[in-house]
């Protein structure tokens, strides 16, 4: 295994590069460093040589891809990609445009990001494959069906729905929890618990689909018509053999979304103004901080590599039949 | 409010609740022992009632955002939409930081809080600069005297003595005067993640010296100071200092140091000197009579040179403790938390020299309670709290909650807390007046305007052509409308560039454009759309028609607003030029392509803004002076326009002191806009505050940022206030809960009968 996993994290090299020179590109297809030099000096009285001295300050004073006024390899390295590349395969993030670490700020925020995914992820899953028990138990009645209808419904509505009926609802009309911020610490609780909800109550929909598939796929299985042939009961036969079994591509599932836990969610941060990762990306995009941009599309790129990584492995936990050569 | 068991137990009232509290979880504690759950069951069953019940004890309500205590207090809760970037005084230029920085540094002027219009008064001076005007034959001139005449001016700046600063690390010494943390040991770096960390703060008194230190700050061409080029063409020596200074950094960089620190304290300024310990002198080459406003912008407020050295040491830039972050100043407050992802807190200043409520203001301001305060000592909020708030939704109903002392409307909002009465006044519904909030409003020293591009062949250019159909255009796009529409009435429709409460503009009849607009029945109406078709047609565009193509003449509108919530708008210009024939074709785009178009001039028409720095017609009028343009010198002329007259009489407007002669100048200029309309004046837009009763002494004030230690707190009004808008509302929780019991039961009997039906 241990050569399997060497040889994918080799793998993973190529794939960095390119989404680093694919951000690099998309990024300055859009702007230019002296757009980014006007976003960052202000709207008011920015003169040239003002442009000019932050491009130099900030490194982007040069081409962006070949520095064609110099010779041999410096035409490549001497270039706005290969400076600001080059830091990020051994983590050293730099600063951002406006003067802040990186590395630090990223430290700082994941916290609050993961305060809220993992709750968000481990009640949501004990909910779903709740539901999706439930359901697959009722199969083919109208429980089923109906589950499943308002399953779809849920799925099809917005989560910035979820978001602003929440707040509207548990925040502002039943005054249960604050409607948005955060705290540190023990604190942080009460900020959390409506965020949760709302993700929780966001994902019922697609997971219990997702999740009554696998069961019913498994319940069809000839290993569970046995069971039942042996006279087991049938919450017996769910939980004792269906569940198991169906826990492996539950299991691969989640593993392969732990990594991005650290990321945060866009919307949901945006929206209860919690100072994480997430909301930390929207601000960089909109500020047009390339430096953050380009760290966080990094490390999206290399959590997810992790987390497929880690889905291999789990397998081979999950079902002594895998083996990683 | 009580915030532990331990702090209800020291009142009355909450010890009898305490001891029913505990007497009932006592009692169910019994009744669970005997029931025949498992005791895991019973532990959580009980944890869990402890919890509730001490949730429900609590004075605080379930939905505040604070920690418990906070609200009684002098504290000032308010918002704000997007992290400040900077918080050097060096860099800022942009409102949102200004809210901080102003508590923070005292420039040494700064504007009169209830004067107007808007008047200047000494802040940390002791009186407003003495200005002495020198001729080219070095004698000095008089107030009269033509700028012409003039070789220099000197603003001699005498500061209070005694003014101290913040607590600060960097100012703390040890008994023999050596600085505590200059230099940075490794074991005290290492045990640092904030400023607040550092053990030991120090202070010193203000002195000249940090004045003219924070000049030469604005020189330095790595600080990236907004208005280094402006103050380039305006301070004797700026202009040498910024090489002079540039050289000198980059000779450290070359000479190997990590972190290096120039010590501007070593290089000269020519034009700025200190005189005394508490007074220092700044040369202004000619004469640049707005130089005063600038003394009362943060700009120009103090550093004192061990703050920079202390922060320039290696290390605490990798934990974002520097001066971007952490100011230092000898304003009413000091920053003492800075997480920008969250929270900011101002604290009151310990060291604050001290400053009394204003006791001048109008019968207006007597009425409205704005003097009751009159001599009394500020600052009255000990403690200012702002959360960081990005959407408009969550902020609007926290303020109507009671978590945010102030708020503006956002548009979405705006009929929940507005109306508009007969005569077109606005006040507050009822659902604003029976929580008590007030309503300011205020027109902004700001123009939003439609600019044409003067440089285009079409709709540019000083032919009478193009002046008649920009001026039939201007007739056209009814912005009475447009406020009405898209403003919700917030706004004012602008006769010409200068908004109201600066020099030069005028009000009523004689303020009227009779371009576009006439005074009818007493009040100013626009122009009928017939007077346009008819300017349309002299300048050869009869019915919008294009004579070179026969069809309708097509115009261009660059625009940034490309997203789906301005379509009404752009739909809305293209209406409006319909009523003339002329198809708009809307060029909407990003906000980059919009600049690089401006700055090209392929733009054709265009919508911008300005905000004014200071209230003197200078700020507004440079927009549209030729040398300024924006393709030929990158200034802040959008428009291209270029009139050998205006020009003339901009050059010897900025110069005088405002007066009847200036005044005069000022209507011929506006005239000339008026006639060439290389803008469509659009609109002065109105500032809307909404702020909850338990706030005092509140003004809009649109030129000073320092306004935080005027507020007064009612903090006891506040939490009542809080406990009423807040109960906790359980019962749809409790039906929530029926129903999902209810529409188990057919589950559980279904599984059952089916265990049931296998079994047998």
């Amino acid at each position: 295994m241990t050569a399997y996993i060497i040889r994918r994290l080799l793998y993973a090299l190529p794939i960095l590069i390119g989404v680093n020179a694919l951000t690099f590109v998309l990024f300055f297809v859009v702007n230019s460093p002296d757009d980014m030099a006007r976003m960052h000096l202000g709207g008011k009285r920015v003169t040239d040589q003002a442009i000019l001295a932050w491009k130099e300050d900030h490194g982007y004073d040069k081409p962006l891809l070949i520095n064609q006024s110099r010779e041999g390899s410096a035409q490549l390295t001497d270039t706005i990609l290969f400076e600001k590349s080059l830091r990020l395969f051994v983590f050293d993030f730099g600063q951002s445009d406006n003067g802040r670490d990186i590395s630090h700020d990223i430290s700082q925020r994941m916290w609050p990001s993961l305060a809220i995914a993992v709750p968000t992820l481990l009640v949501g899953l004990a909910v779903n494959i709740t539901f999706a028990l439930l359901l697959a138990f009722f199969r083919a009645s109208y429980l089923d069906f109906w589950g499943v209808v308002i399953c779809v419904g849920m799925m099809s509505i917005s989560s910035l729905f979820y978001i602003i009926g929440g707040q509207f609802l548990v925040g502002k009309l039943l005054n249960l929890v604050p409607i948005s911020g955060y705290d540190t610490g023990v604190h942080a609780w009460k900020f959390m618990v409506l965020p949760v909800i709302v993700g929780v109550i966001g994902g019922i929909g697609s997971g219990t689909r997702w999740y009554r598939t696998l069961f019913l796929e498994e319940i069809q299985r000839d290993y569970v018509r046995s069971a039942r042939a042996k006279g087991l009961s049938e919450h017996l036969v769910l939980f004792r053999h269906v569940l198991r079994n169906a826990l492996i591509p539950i299991l691969t599932g989640v593993v392969v979304v732990l990594p991005m836990l650290f990321i945060g969610s866009l919307l949901t941060e945006s929206f209860f103004g919690i100072p994480g990762l997430g909301s930390y990306t929207i601000e960089a995009i909109s500020n047009q901080d390339f430096a953050i941009v380009r760290a966080m599309v990094f490390l999206g790129a290399v959590l997810y590599i992790i987390g497929l990584l880690l889905t291999d492995i789990s397998y081979t936990i999950a079902d002594p039949r895998v083996r990683l050569d | 409010m009580p915030s532990s068991v331990g702090d209800l137990a020291c009142r009355p009232k909450a010890r009898r609740e305490l001891r029913t509290m505990v007497r009932k979880v006592t009692h169910i504690s019994v009744a669970l022992k005997s029931s025949r759950l498992s005791r895991w069951c019973r532990q959580v069953l009980v944890l869990s009632l402890l919890s509730m019940l001490l949730v429900g004890c609590t004075d605080q309500a379930w939905n505040d955002p604070y920690r418990a205590g906070k609200a009684a207090g002098t504290v000032f809760f308010s918002s704000f939409p997007e992290r400040p970037k900077h918080l050097d005084p060096v860099r800022s230029y942009s409102s949102n930081e200004w809210a901080f920085i102003s508590q923070v540094y005292e420039p040494p002027l700064q504007y009169h809080y209830l004067r107007r219009p808007y008047t200047l008064v000494p802040l940390t001076a002791e009186n407003l600069p003495e200005i002495r005007r020198v001729g080219h034959d070095g004698r000095l001139l008089g107030d009269d005297a033509a700028a012409a005449d003039v070789a220099y001016t000197d603003y001699v700046v005498r500061i209070r003595p005694g003014i101290r600063y913040q607590p600060h690390p960097a100012l703390a010494r040890h008994d023999d005067g050596s600085h505590v943390y200059w230099p940075l040991v490794p074991e005290v770096l290492g045990r640092v993640n904030a400023l607040a960390d550092f053990e030991q703060t120090g202070t010193r008194e203000l002195v000249a010296d940090d004045y003219v230190y924070q000049i030469k700050r604005l020189a330095f061409v790595p600080n990236h100071s907004p208005v280094a080029s402006l103050m380039a063409e305006h301070i004797e020596g700026f202009a040498e200092f910024m090489r002079a200074s540039k050289a000198a950094f980059e000779g450290l960089d070359k000479s190997g140091s990590s972190e290096p620190w120039l010590d501007l304290r070593t290089l000269a300024m020519s034009g700025v000197e200190v005189i005394d310990r508490y007074t220092y002198r700044v040369r202004i080459l000619n004469t640049y009579p707005q130089f005063v406003y600038w003394l009362a912008m943060n700009f120009f407020a103090p550093m004192p040179w061990e703050a920079e050295r202390f922060y320039q040491q290696p290390g605490l830039n990798e934990k974002n403790i520097n001066l971007h972050w952490y100011p230092i100043g000898t304003g009413p407050y000091m920053l003492t938390e800075n997480n920008p992802n969250l929270r900011m807190t101002l604290v009151r200043n310990p060291n604050f020299h001290g400053e009394r409520y204003p006791s001048q203001g109008s019968a207006q301001d007597r009425r409205d309670g704005l003097l009751d305060d009159a001599g009394k000592p500020m600052p009255f909020v000990e403690r200012a709290i702002y959360s960081l708030e990005k959407e408009a939704i969550p902020r609007w109903n926290k303020f109507l909650q009671g978590y945010y002392d102030n708020s503006g409307i956002a548009s979405d909002s705006f009929d929940q807390a507005v109306q508009f009465g007969s005569g077109g006044e606005a006040t507050l519904t009822e659902e604003m007046i029976e929580k008590g909030i007030q309503l300011s409003t205020a027109v902004e020293t700001s123009i939003y305007y439609t600019g044409f591009n003067m440089r285009d062949p079409v709709v540019g250019g000083d032919s009478e052509r193009a002046r008649l159909l920009r001026q039939a255009i201007s007739i056209a796009i009814d912005f009475e409308e447009f406020i009405s529409i898209f403003r919700n009435g917030r706004g004012e429709a602008a006769q010409g560039p200068l908004p109201p409460g600066i020099f030069g503009h005028r009000a009523g009849r004689t303020g009227v454009n009779p371009v576009t607009h006439q005074w009818r029945d007493g009040r100013v109406q626009r122009r009928p759309i017939e007077d346009a078709k008819r300017l349309l047609e002299q300048a050869g565009y009869a019915q919008g028609r294009d004579p070179k193509t026969g069809g309708p003449l097509i115009l261009n509108y660059d625009t940034p607003a490309a997203g789906p919530d301005s379509k009404a708008m752009l739909n809305w210009y293209r209406k409006q030029l319909k009523k003339l024939g002329i198809e708009l074709v809307i060029r909407a785009t990003d906000y980059n392509r919009f600049q690089d178009k401006m700055l090209k001039g392929t733009a054709q028409l265009f919508s911008w803004g300005w905000n004014a720095d200071y209230p003197d017609p200078e700020n507004f009028l440079f927009l549209l002076y030729g040398p300024n343009g924006k393709v030929e010198s990158k200034g802040e002329n959008a428009a291209n326009f270029r009139n050998a007259e205006f020009d003339a009489l901009f050059l010897k407007m900025k110069d005088m002191p405002n007066s009847p002669e200036r005044l005069r100048v000022l209507d011929r200029m506006i005239d000339i806009l008026r006639d060439e309309s290389p803008w469509l004046f659009g609109f002065f837009p109105k500032a809307f505050g909404l702020h909850h009763g338990w706030v005092e002494n509140v003004k809009p004030h649109l030129m000073a940022k320092n306004t935080l230690k005027y507020r007064r707190v009612d903090g006891e009004a506040r939490v009542a206030a809080q406990q009423t808008w807040n109960r906790p509302v359980l019962w749809p929780l409790a039906i929530v809960l029926g129903i999902l019991v209810i529409s188990v039961i057919p589950a559980v009997i279904g599984f059952i009968a089916s265990e049931r039906s296998r079994a047998l």
